[in-house]
């Protein structure tokens, strides 16, 4: 992203803290009780952008179609942007078993910030000078 | 209502007077021409139409279109169809690259763009949700691609993110663009995307260059058109998916794993300008190319499984720093084996060179081929060019290519293209054309793609270059007037990728443009009345050709004459193109399409594929 062409997927890594969930002032955001995601009640959801703001990894948008705020529902526990690429064979995407001292928040990263650092791994000292 | 698959809308860009206008399209001329290349013949033979000859394609009145499909971005394998009438053929080629420019468009809720006129400064066009701009790109010209790349990004993201900084984050928007060779109107200068993408063929991107465009980008928040049948193209997308993951050389190699066996094996690689099409130089192997410098194995564009792009990137040494792709097949063969170059790291410099001036990186080292062979002869000397022109010398080339993309000394015959320069050259050492032109490897002023027709051990042979409407374009060659037309001009008119077609079988394909655009569209009707009305159209331009040089029929449906020297070297020693057999196939590729034995459209033909209006403009050269 910062290089052209060097897209990388840009996922709600559901923070331990909830940012997004705590900035809402409409109490739109919840979480789901079994697999932690960030479930949005579009009823309530003025689209005012809190939560965008609010996430560390500027994870969640405003749908184009009702301007409400969309975040990566781990669709009930069986994502299935997972399901296919695994099927694809990519394996870009798997599901991981959370080990007690991985800190979530850890992967909660602006996606610009993780471009960057691909580039340097991918191009070496010109991966330095690539980014913007 | 429109049709399933199209967005509905196209935008038609005056430079000259900065107006920008929404038309469409009628429902059966979308069914008719369908797309892309289709589309984009119709729209050029209803604006120019019998002017054609008149019209100088750098003239700021030639149409430059970027065409999609109503398969693009729904059927695995975007791609974008750049057309309008050719600098290098003075036909019409449907060029294509692979781009999210072309997606990004289709969301943004527009089917394609036709440009006319000049700006009077550098601009760019900007497509959003909200329509369509022209913004200032002064600061932009001039820049190699890489950092037009970079700067065009960031640039938009910010303007995007300043007009709507609530929605979410901004990502990469698809562009395309022009480098050095397109702004000075080098004649076969690419249309670029990505930082190494091209649409290569036809010589778009000097057309952009003469308008003073030097990008266009799109960013959409919509959805893709809606298709006609939901349910089916769900499932055939499911289908097409799988059957594109099956195809594990693509996914592995790429193209890459045929720079060696193409020469090795099947001899059909040109070597040193077509001396030759064998070698056994082991060096420009994929394995050197995968474990020196691969960086990413797996690369594709949006909506594509096939992944036949891997990265590949020099990190130390002179080279460092160059970042391309594979280099795929015809890179390795024109920026390797066509120069004498035999080195993967050498191959890889020469051909992020072509990206970043904005060279097509098959027609450029044609060309500086073409040259070197005359430095080998003795045509042109050390004094003509400024230096010495060996095979193989990676900085002599770098040096050519450069004086090529900014027209300095010899680089500015260079960049007429190989055809036009041999002209040139034959006029300044008062030579017969005939004496230049032997060594020139084109077809109708086109480059040949990187396969061979002599050893007759690849996919091309006999007439597949000489009677295309496409010159030597290898992505769409002639086959017998039939199967063809379902193949490389429906893909092209589709506008998705070849080799997201390679693995799907044909009554998919079809199933797949029926569930999306909703016409009774099949195989047969492709093979029959779609496909050899476009060709057909497309042929009656080129015959019309001009200003500067036509085509005489027949003479000028032939293959280039190096493929009539027999075979130098390798395993298929003494072999040469059959002329027999190429007339036999090229009267026999005439009569399927309805032309007659000189290639010219007949009457019946022209009025059963319902281009009665172009008959009044073959008869000058029926005889």
């Amino acid at each position: 992203m910062p290089f052209p062409g060097l897209e990388v997927p840009h996922l709600c890594a559901q923070c331990q803290d909830y940012p997004c969930v705590n900035a809402c002032p409409v109490e739109a955001l919840s979480t789901d009780p079994v697999y932690g995601a960030v479930l949005v009640d579009r009823e309530k959801c003025i689209g005012c952008g809190a939560c965008i703001t609010a996430c560390p990894g500027t994870v969640p948008y405003l749908h184009p179609e009702d301007n409400k705020s969309t975040i990566c529902d781990l669709c009930g526990g069986e994502p299935r942007c997972v399901e296919v690429c695994v099927e694809a064979g990519y394996n870009a995407l798997t599901i991981v078993n959370e080990g007690p001292s991985v800190h979530r928040k850890l992967y909660s990263r602006d996606p610009v910030d993780t471009a960057r650092d691909l580039a340097v791994k991918l191009f070496g000292e010109k991966g330095e000078e690539v980014i913007e | 209502m429109t049709p399933g698959g199209y967005a509905g809308k196209w935008l038609d860009v005056d430079l000259s007077k900065e107006e920008i206008e929404e038309f469409s399209f009628p429902d059966e001329t979308l069914e008719q021409y369908f797309g892309g290349r289709g589309v984009a013949t119709k729209i050029l033979w209803d604006r120019v139409g019998r002017r054609w000859s008149d019209l100088d394609a750098l003239a700021p009145e030639n149409p430059l279109i970027f065409a999609t499909g109503p398969m693009t971005g729904i059927y695995p394998g975007a791609r974008i169809c750049v057309s309008g009438k050719s600098p290098v053929s003075n036909g019409v080629v449907g060029s294509t690259a692979a781009t999210e420019f072309a997606v990004e468009i289709r969301t943004a809720g527009y089917d394609g763009v036709v440009f006319t006129g000049k700006a009077e400064k550098p601009v760019y066009l900007l497509v959003t949700d909200e329509g369509a701009e022209l913004v200032d790109a002064s600061h932009l010209w001039g820049l190699d691609g890489e950092k037009t790349l970079i700067k065009l990004n960031k640039e938009v993201r910010e303007t995007l993110k300043k007009r709507k900084p609530n929605v979410g984050l901004w990502k990469e928007p698809g562009s395309m663009y022009i480098g050095p060779a397109g702004e000075n109107m080098v004649k076969h200068a690419a249309v670029m995307a990505k930082i190494c993408h091209a649409a290569g063929y036809g010589g778009y991107g000097s057309v952009m260059g003469s308008k003073n465009l030097k990008a266009v980008v799109a960013k959409g928040r919509g959805r893709l058109p809606e298709v006609s049948a939901p349910e089916s193209v769900y499932l055939l997308w499911r289908k097409a998916h799988r059957d594109c993951m099956t195809d594990t050389t693509f996914r592995r190699w790429g193209t890459g794993h045929l720079g060696y066996s193409c020469g090795a094996e099947t001899s059909s690689e040109p070597v040193r300008n077509w001396q030759e099409e064998w070698h056994d130089e082991k060096t420009i192997g994929v394995p050197h190319y995968m474990d020196r410098y691969w960086v990413k194995v797996k690369w594709s564009d949006f909506n594509c499984t096939t992944n036949c792009m891997k990265v590949s990137c020099i990190k130390a040494g002179r080279w460092k720093g160059d970042i391309t792709d594979v280099p795929d097949y015809e890179l390795q063969a024109y920026c390797g084996t066509n120069l004498g170059i035999f080195d993967a790291g050498d191959n890889i410099h020469i051909s992020t060179l072509m990206d970043k001036l904005g060279h097509s990186g098959i027609n450029c080292p044609n060309t500086m081929g073409y040259a070197a062979e005359l430095y080998q002869r003795g045509i042109l000397t050390e004094e003509d060019i400024g230096f010495k022109l060996e095979w193989g010398d990676t900085e002599a080339f770098d040096r050519l290519a450069h004086m090529m993309a900014y027209r300095e000394g010899i680089g500015d015959v260079l960049a007429e293209g190989t055809y036009r320069a041999a002209l040139r050259i034959a006029e300044m050492k008062g030579l017969k054309p005939e004496e230049l032109l032997r060594y020139a490897v084109q077809v109708k002023g086109i480059e040949v793609g990187a396969h061979g027709t002599r050893s007759d051990k690849d996919y091309t042979n006999d007439m597949c270059y000489a009677v295309s409407v496409q010159g030597g374009d290898h992505t769409s060659t002639a086959v017998d007037g039939y199967s063809d037309m379902s193949d490389a001009v429906f893909q092209d008119s589709a506008v998705f990728c070849m080799f997201t077609a390679s693995g799907p079988s044909q009554e998919l394909i079809f199933d797949f443009a029926k569930a999306v655009t909703g016409f009774p569209i099949t195989v047969d009707s492709w093979r029959r009345v779609n496909g050899p009305r476009i060709v057909t159209l497309q042929k009656a331009l080129l015959l019309m050709g001009g200003p500067d040089v036509t085509w005489e029929p027949l003479k000028d449906d032939d293959n280039p004459p190096r493929f009539y020297e027999p075979l130098p070297s390798g395993p298929y020693k003494g072999m040469v193109t059959d002329r027999e057999r190429v007339d036999i196939r090229t009267q026999a590729y005439f009569e399927t399409l309805g032309w007659d034995e000189r290639g010219i459209p007949k009457k019946e033909t022209l009025d059963r594929l319902g281009l009665s209006d172009v008959d009044p403009l073959m008869e000058r050269f029926r005889q």
